[in-house]
């Protein structure tokens, strides 16, 4: 996997303006077999990505040259359905490190998390401006500052804040992860177990 | 709860933890990497169900991924201390039916699994809800999980349902209501008269299907209902200890008064027999009812309703009913317990499918299997030209050879009208088992009411 912490993120942007994308469009079952985390980017979306045969469909955003980046930009409810982690694995083999969305879906939400991925929730209204910043100019970039907690339209300077619990802002920023902190209190859980 | 991150989420202690071979591999794994034995291996539970084979299920499984998926889960279980009902135990099956069957699922307590469908549980009136894999590893290593409070809410189901409407419908109807999304974001108590006349397996068919509206999950309290399905199974408590645990569950309730974020009414006389006809579980309408017309969606919702009509080769405006249906799948965590089982085979005794149609029913656990054929309901099925397979999630997600082909209508018991989720371009329309046999029979959507 790629980097393990998150810090600013400046980059151009890839438009998937669609509501509702569940992570069986994000990663179908029958790629779930793998018992590693690695190698699913490469089949992310992979039914809107490719025609039965394997061939590209040209008419996807991902099969299309002129936009790439770090950033994916998603409409409402991104990652609703199953809890296959395997849906952040596969953004992320693929390169993104940040999801922008007005709306996710919980667990997605947490799974990404977990992984490093940063969800930036924005205002409808902002998405719709990032939207059409992007599908104007391929070349405009967007930066996502987590210290700040502000995300940016480069072509316009439009600013929004957005949320994130202080916690977890500081496992990614740090590069450690839940595990690291449940372990730092075992003995509490040791103790909290031997009240019952 | 064990303590609260000052600015952060709840350190949430997990009584019960479900695993199954898909979303477990990669847990073990990391925790292997990090030197660490499982912390807490009697409070988990394993099982095979998502990717196994639901004919012949005693031969060694055909798909070389799958095979060792499941060998996998074998071998870490065994690694680790865990227990497996894998296949060939005759505890085996659906991860969210075996766990209630064997009385392991009890009110109040707190249950995760690597799926999203754990929701099922909170039927029991205990805090269930889905878990990624990074969080199935959490809670191997430490038995708790980082969790932010959810917003809260109710939903008041109050009177009686119409004839050949169950508890799938309300859950349908529900949902059409408030969208795939309506419910992100809480955790959803139902409630009102028509949820506590509801047998459990009705009740978990409702809170299973909460997460299709984005809630993290769904509960019901617990009554005299919940504790005579519990007694006497397998892992329920025995004697003294049963006494004690029905007086403390039956404090389990929300007090009168409390307030919640949201709540919604719902008369169940309104709610009639549902059928979705979209890619997702909110695009769900009433059987007599017509697909909306483009006009009726609102501008930002229009490419997705468009291309998902295009994807299901409906047309806007037109009515469901009669529609050409080319397979039924009964089964799922949703609807795959012995009372789904009756339901159908009560309705289809004496009738034959029709005759184009193919009818898949998959048990959703070794103990419903066993218990339809001692009840005789295979035989029913058979001469009606249904096949009954083995248990497993099979044609809900098409990871095993269950798969729905390319173009083809199928009416599902399941969860999920997702773009490809039971095969690639496979056309999934969800309803009630009630609602699967009347199309199973006449090879079309059909309104069960006018048959009964």
């Amino acid at each position: 996997m790629s980097t393990r912490s998150i810090n600013t993120v400046h980059s151009t942007a890839v438009p998937l303006n669609i509501e509702n994308v569940d992570t069986d469009q994000i990663i179908p079952a029958r790629f779930l077999k793998a018992t590693s985390r690695e190698g699913f980017g490469e089949n992310l979306f992979r039914d809107w990505r490719y025609n039965t045969d394997g061939s590209p469909k040209n008419d996807f955003v991902l099969n299309n040259p002129t936009w790439k980046g770090r950033i994916l930009v998603a409409a409402k409810n991104f990652g609703c359905g199953s809890s296959r982690e395997h849906a952040a694995w596969a953004i992320k083999d693929a390169g993104f490190d940040v999801v922008i969305s007005s709306f996710f879906a919980d667990i997605f939400k947490n799974n990404a998390l977990n992984n490093f991925l940063l969800p930036v929730t924005v205002s409808e209204d902002f998405l719709k401006d990032a939207f059409t910043a992007i599908e104007k100019d391929p070349a405009a970039e967007i930066t996502v500052d987590l210290p700040q907690q502000t995300i940016t339209l480069e072509p316009t300077g439009r600013k929004e804040k957005f949320e994130i619990n202080n916690y977890k802002k500081t496992c990614l920023l740090n590069g450690y992860d839940d595990i690291d902190y449940l372990l730092s209190i075992r003995n509490e859980i040791e103790s909290f177990e031997r009240q019952f | 709860m064990i303590k609260t991150i000052e600015g952060g989420p709840s350190v949430l202690y997990i009584d019960k933890h479900f695993i199954h071979e898909v979303t477990s591999p990669q847990a073990f794994k990391g925790l292997e990497k990090r030197g660490m034995e499982v912390f807490r291996p009697r409070q988990i539970v394993a099982t095979a169900d998502h990717n196994v084979p639901t004919i012949d299920q005693h031969l060694p499984i055909k798909d070389e991924l799958s095979r060792l998926q499941v060998q996998q889960l074998i071998a870490n279980c065994a690694k680790h201390g865990v227990e497996l009902f894998g296949l060939g135990h005759p505890y085996q099956g659906i991860v969210h039916v075996i766990g209630p069957e064997l009385g392991i699922t009890q009110p109040g307590m707190t249950i995760v699994c690597g799926d999203s469908h754990t929701s099922t549980h909170g039927a029991f009136g205990a805090i269930a809800f889905g878990i990624g894999t990074s969080e199935v590893e959490m809670v191997m290593a430490t038995q708790c999980l980082l969790q932010s409070k959810p917003k809260l809410m109710r939903i008041n189901v109050e009177g009686q349902l119409g004839k050949g409407v169950v508890s799938k419908d309300i859950i349908l109807y529900i949902i059409a209501k408030i969208s795939a999304s309506g419910a992100t974001g809480y955790f959803v108590e139902y409630a009102g008269s028509a949820i506590r006349s509801l047998s459990m397996e009705a009740r978990m068919t409702i809170c299973n299907m909460s997460i299709e509206m984005g809630a993290r999950g769904g509960m019901i309290a617990p009554d005299q209902i919940t504790f005579e399905y519990i007694k006497g199974r397998e892992f329920a408590p025995r004697g003294a200890e049963w006494d004690k645990k029905v007086a403390a569950w039956s404090e389990l309730y929300s007090d009168p008064g409390a307030k919640f974020d949201l709540e919604i009414n719902i008369d169940a006389a309104d709610i009639e027999p549902m059928i979705t006809y979209g890619t997702n579980p909110g695009m769900g309408i009433g059987i007599s009812g017509h697909i909306p017309a483009g006009t009726e969606i609102t501008e930002k919702e229009k490419p997705g309703f468009f291309k998902s009509l295009a994807y299901m080769g409906l047309q806007e405006g037109a009515p469901i009913k009669g529609k050409k249906v080319d397979y039924v799948f009964i089964g799922s965590c949703t609807n795959s317990r012995i009372e789904d089982l009756r339901m159908v085979a009560s309705f289809i005794k004496g009738r034959k499918k029709s005759k184009d149609i193919e009818v898949w029913i998959v048990p959703g656990s070794k103990q419903v299997e066993k218990q339809a054929i001692e009840e005789g309901l295979d035989k029913i099925f058979e001469e009606a030209g249904f096949h009954l397979r083995q248990p497993g999630c099979s044609a809900c997600l098409g990871m095993n050879e269950d798969k729905i082909p390319a173009g083809k209508y199928c009416i599902s018991t399941s969860n999920r009208n997702f773009e490809g989720r039971q095969g690639p371009n496979a056309r999934t329309l969800l309803a009630s088992p009630l609602t699967a046999a009347v199309a199973a029979i006449t090879g079309e959507v059909a309104d069960v009411r006018e048959y009964l």
